[in-house]
């Protein structure tokens, strides 16, 4: 359960960061992406996947949040 | 000697990697790579902050060299202790040349190196009673500091002191901020976590310390903090004129001739501007998070980078910041082109290989090019992927991408690629320079500097001029073995 931190790009892209793994990604497809609801299956640019809870209402970028690795 | 072509560069790096035993070769092996401009992750080419191989001569610090030396160390209102043996501390202060503004003793303590000076009996009855004992004679022998940090060496954590509770006793009892920091040398793979370490002491002990409290502090639309600009050579001085003449007010350097205060407000700046990303960019993204305050990096080596960075720092601000810079620009315009037509003809085409920490490997690309010279080679003491990710685009193609490169790889890389300048360490200098190759510590500035802002590219540009066109290398060779003036003509 990676404790990542999520925050905008330049672009406005979001960006998935884990300090402790030194990893730093775009999220290239997020499951639910709605006005009441961010979360779910998240997958990086590098094609990891990861889940967390659908969190509602959407948080606000940038946040820490923790997310689950997907096998 | 002529550009490589790709496949040349990667024999090369076959070539060198050849004398390692097979496991040891596999290792290195992903550590070097030949870059390629069309990447956009450097992960897949090149691997970086891992253990160094043991048994190879790396020039990589410690944990407690990152966080002591590093990010605390130019913080000039507090009294950094080296808590354990002697050593360590004997070698943390001033052997960087941070330089700070002010009087020592006064109002400036970087110039001090305070320890506890572990003895055995410390480590076996523990040193807490030592750290509070040294709290109490600071406080008699310098009672205008405005702060301490603890930094502690590899025994202390080894020991299990708990420096923690220390801190918040003394705090308690003498009413100033004390950090403790848990920079033990042994952690991690080089300085790199040592700074991560840092930055989250300052998060957590330094940074709460005002959050919702009203300090009476007036804020304008621009402020912003210089974040990680160390003042090496005085570098931070041409950067904050730079940033004040285009209009934006600075209300912290952090931690460049910085303050305890100064990083206490920084929490009310509209903007961090980060320079040395590797070394800075964990508190950046706190700040973010919890102030909601951007960041962004920018470069203030070179001209064209200069100018690339202001106007970036610009379009963050409304049009008065932007005509700043316009202004900016055009009134620096002639100083740097002077530089430039006197240097440029001295320097044009020449090579250079570079091997520092932090920033500077990509960094200082944009100012060589100003002057016409190419990097042919660079590398990383203590870079971590995103480093690299940055890099990749700065270099040219087919040029060489080096991570926590060994004595011995810089060695053969330079005796093949023979580039007309190293700009490295106090480690390399002398062994480059005894094989005939033109020098600059790119660390420290060679006793130089600052090489910040067109102030300083001027600085840059009359170094580099100077090591390179020294006629002192024509001398190298002992004149028996240089060919006869009769050879020479008929070759």
């Amino acid at each position: 359960m990676p404790s990542v931190m999520v925050r905008r790009n330049d672009e406005g892209k979001l960006l998935f960061y884990i300090a402790k793994k030194d990893l730093e990604e775009v999220i290239t497809a997020v499951e639910h992406d709605t006005t009441d609801a961010w979360g779910g299956t998240v997958t990086l640019g590098d094609g990891e996947t990861f889940y967390i809870d659908p969190i509602s209402p959407p948080p606000a970028f940038p946040t820490t949040l923790r997310f689950r690795r997907v096998e | 000697m002529a550009a490589m072509t790709r496949e040349e560069t990667q024999n090369l790096i076959q070539e060198v990697l050849a004398v390692y035993p097979e496991k040891a070769k596999k290792d290195r092996a992903k550590h070097l790579m030949v870059n390629d401009q069309s990447l956009d992750v450097a992960k897949k080419c090149i691997t970086s902050n891992r253990k160094s191989l043991p048994g190879v001569m790396t020039i990589r610090g410690c944990a407690y060299a990152g966080s002591r030396g590093v990010c605390w160390g130019p913080i000039k209102d507090m009294i950094h202790i080296s808590h354990g043996p002697v050593g360590c501390g004997m070698y943390s202060t001033m052997g960087r040349r941070h330089y700070a503004n002010g009087t020592t003793g006064v109002d400036i303590f970087t110039t001090i190196n305070v320890t506890t000076d572990f003895q055995e009996k410390d480590i076996v009855f523990g040193g807490d009673k030592k750290l509070k004992a040294s709290f109490d004679e600071l406080e008699k022998l310098f009672p205008l500091a405005k702060g301490y940090t603890v930094q502690s060496e590899c025994p202390v954590g080894l020991i299990g002191d708990d420096i923690e509770s220390v801190s918040k006793v003394k705090t308690a009892e003498i009413g100033k901020t004390i950090v403790p920091v848990r920079c033990e040398g042994f952690r991690g793979v080089s300085q790199s976590l040592g700074h991560h370490i840092a930055n989250d002491s300052i998060r957590d002990w330094v940074l709460p310390t005002r959050v919702g409290k009203d300090d009476g502090f007036t804020t304008t639309p621009y402020d912003v903090n210089i974040l990680a600009d160390y003042n090496i050579g005085g570098d931070i001085w041409p950067s904050r004129m730079l940033l004040e003449e285009i209009g934006l007010r600075v209300i912290a350097q952090i931690p460049g001739d910085g303050t305890l205060m100064e990083m206490e407000k920084s929490i009310h700046a509209k903007l961090n501007l980060l320079h040395c990303y590797r070394s800075m960019n964990y508190i950046s993204r706190h700040m973010e998070e919890t102030f909601g305050m951007p960041w962004m990096e920018y470069n203030l080596f070179g001209p064209t980078k200069i100018e690339q960075s202001l106007r970036a720092i610009a379009e963050r601000f409304d049009d008065k910041i932007k005509d700043g810079v316009e202004a900016v620009l055009a009134k620096y315009k002639p100083q740097w082109q002077a530089v430039v037509d006197k240097y440029r003809p001295r320097l044009e085409g020449k090579k250079v290989m570079l091997y520092v920490g932090g920033l500077r490997p990509r960094h200082i690309i944009g100012a060589y090019e100003d002057l016409g010279m190419e990097v042919v080679g660079t590398g990383y003491e203590f870079a971590h992927n995103d480093d690299y990710d940055r890099t990749i685009k700065e270099m040219g193609g087919a040029t060489l991408i080096y991570d926590d490169v060994t004595a011995y790889e810089l060695d053969a890389f330079v005796k093949k690629i023979k580039p007309d300048l190293i700009g490295s360490g106090i480690k390399e200098k002398y062994q480059f320079q005894k094989m005939g190759f033109p020098f600059r510590q790119m660390h420290s500035w060679d006793y130089s500097g600052p090489y910040h802002g067109y102030d300083g590219f001027a600085i840059f540009a009359r170094d580099m001029d100077m090591t390179l066109n020294n006629p002192c290398w024509k001398e190298i060779k002992a004149p028996w073995l240089r060919p006869s003036p009769a050879e020479t003509q008929a070759a």
